[in-house]
């Protein structure tokens, strides 16, 4: 069981804001954090890893890393951690990344095998594309066997086939070594795919916590299908409106009513939704 | 013309280098750790370390070697304690030109190395902490070896410039040869007496040295920042 009590006030891009965060996970939980930017989510991982101070407790299991009188420092509180900018050792080679970190050569062999990445264990990070730095970065986080795993838009950086990939590649790290693990996503469809558990922060506080399919899925009543989007052009076609909305990469016409085109402006963030009768899935 | 390259003395070189190198390694050691720390710190007095730190820079010579010259005195508590337990004079003594040296060149090792330290990623060296390590194995492991350019351009700028000086040496050490006589002091008096011969021969020397050395920095810089740059080709 992992607690985390963590209050601190913050000077962010808008304004002064407190953070406090009351949470208890589970061990072996993947669990993603997720909510706007400047809401606190980066901080609170830093925090946990000692790499900034705060007022409250963090206790791992039985150990105490944080509370009123103790604040280990970040040395010694064995975690992982993965940066979305990889962040590796530029003047060392991959398989000497790893074992900086810790001189257990067969742990890294099997890491550096699970992740295909033998063949390239000589090279500097600076000659490897950066889905294969980021793996990398996540078999280096693994390498002292943490209890807890912190990952900060760890793909965020990566184009989408390269994350699908990685995503599969920390689901299988992830069922091998049960590490306790917090990341930072604003990808619904990674953090579907990944966690068990999503936290949203807005202003450093808590405002939803549930299963990614209770958080992510918004529908309202019978309308299964749900998407949030923008509103990029109202196009008049003798008497109908056909609105343009992008959802995510996606683009769609809806056929508006005139009193909708009207109260409607492009650029409005929009929910598109629709009853899930019979839709056709194609491969 | 032979005859006068036969009776030339190298001795003012020979201490100029002598100079240059050891000053160089002792800054270098005292440098590194506050190059790090004024990469690193956060803290209200920065600025004023680092003021200090360039002061040698924009001070006349004349300004430093005063100082340094009374403190190194015996007549000061710091002069008459060498002398006292070491029976080394300070003044006008080898000895005091490597610690007069030290004041002037600190900037020119400093604030390489610091702005080098400063074009890190912190998440480099945030990286190496999370994986245990202390803040002295992050500078020796990391820290370093990832500023390799700023490293010898902090070596060979302290160095060139300690070889360099002039007015600080001029006025701490004096002109005693074989033992505070370098080249810049000896090209001077050379001039003085008008023995412009020599100081033709000494003049072009040390150019000819100071631009050969330049030249390798620039040259294993540029070829550094090639090396990178072709890792994204």
């Amino acid at each position: 069981m992992i607690n985390i009590k963590v209050k601190k006030q913050l000077h962010g891009a808008n304004g002064a804001m407190n953070l406090d965060v009351n949470l208890e996970i589970q061990e072996g939980e993947f669990i993603a954090l997720s909510g706007q930017s400047g809401s606190g989510k980066t901080t609170l991982l830093r925090i946990i890893a000692g790499l900034e101070d705060a007022k409250g407790s963090l206790k791992i299991g039985d150990d105490v890393w944080m509370d009123a009188t103790t604040n280990l420092s970040v040395q010694k509180r064995k975690i992982g951690f993965v940066f979305q900018d990889y962040a590796l050792f530029a003047n060392m080679s991959v398989i000497d990344n790893l074992l900086y970190v810790s001189k257990d050569k067969e742990l890294a062999k099997h890491l550096l095998d699970i992740t295909d990445l033998s063949a390239l264990q000589n090279r500097l990070p600076d000659t490897l594309s950066g889905g294969q730095q980021q793996r990398v970065s996540l078999c280096r986080a693994l390498m002292n066997r943490p209890k807890l795993l912190l990952m900060d838009e760890p793909l965020s950086a990566l184009d989408p086939q390269m994350r699908t990939k990685l995503q599969d590649e920390i689901l299988t790290l992830h069922r091998e070594f049960g590490t306790t693990t917090i990341m930072v996503s604003h990808d619904p469809s990674e953090i579907y795919r990944l966690s068990q558990r999503v936290i949203v922060l807005e202003q450093g506080k808590v405002v939803n916590d549930g299963s990614p399919k209770d958080v992510l899925l918004k529908t309202k009543g019978s309308q299964k299908f749900s998407f949030n989007g923008e509103l990029l052009e109202i196009i008049k076609i003798d008497v109908i409106f056909i609105a343009i909305i992008a959802i995510g990469q996606q683009l769609v016409e809806v056929v508006v009513t005139q009193e909708e085109a009207r109260s409607l402006q492009v650029g409005d963030q929009v929910c598109v939704s629709t009853k899930a009768f019979n839709p056709t899935i194609v491969h | 013309m032979i005859e006068t390259l036969q009776s030339m003395e190298f001795t003012p070189f020979l201490l100029s280098f002598k100079l240059a190198a050891i000053t160089t390694l002792i800054l270098f050691v005292i440098s590194l750790p506050l190059a790090w720390y004024l990469s690193q710190t956060r803290s209200k007095i920065k600025p004023f370390l680092e003021a200090i730190t360039a002061l040698p820079i924009v001070l006349p010579p004349s300004v430093l070697g005063f100082y340094i010259l009374i403190a190194l005195s015996q007549n000061s508590p710091l002069g008459a304690f060498f002398e006292e337990h070491f029976g080394v004079s300070l003044v006008f003594s080898f000895t005091g030109l490597v610690i007069a040296s030290c004041f002037y060149s600190l900037p020119f090792m400093v604030q390489p190395l610091q702005s080098g330290f400063e074009t890190i990623n912190k998440n480099m060296l945030e990286a190496s902490y999370i994986a245990g390590k202390s803040k002295f194995e992050t500078l020796l492991k990391v820290a370093l070896p990832n500023i390799k350019p700023a490293l010898l351009s902090a070596i060979i700028i302290t160095f060139a410039h300690t070889v360099g000086e002039f007015g600080v040496v001029l006025m701490v050490g004096g002109s005693i040869p074989g033992e505070t006589k370098v080249a810049s002091v000896a090209i001077y008096e050379m001039v003085e007496i008008m023995d412009y011969t020599m100081a033709h021969i000494y003049s072009a020397m040390m150019v000819a040295m100071s631009f050969v050395v330049l030249l390798s920095v620039y040259i294993f810089n540029h070829k550094q920042s090639h090396k990178l740059a072709g890792f994204y080709k």
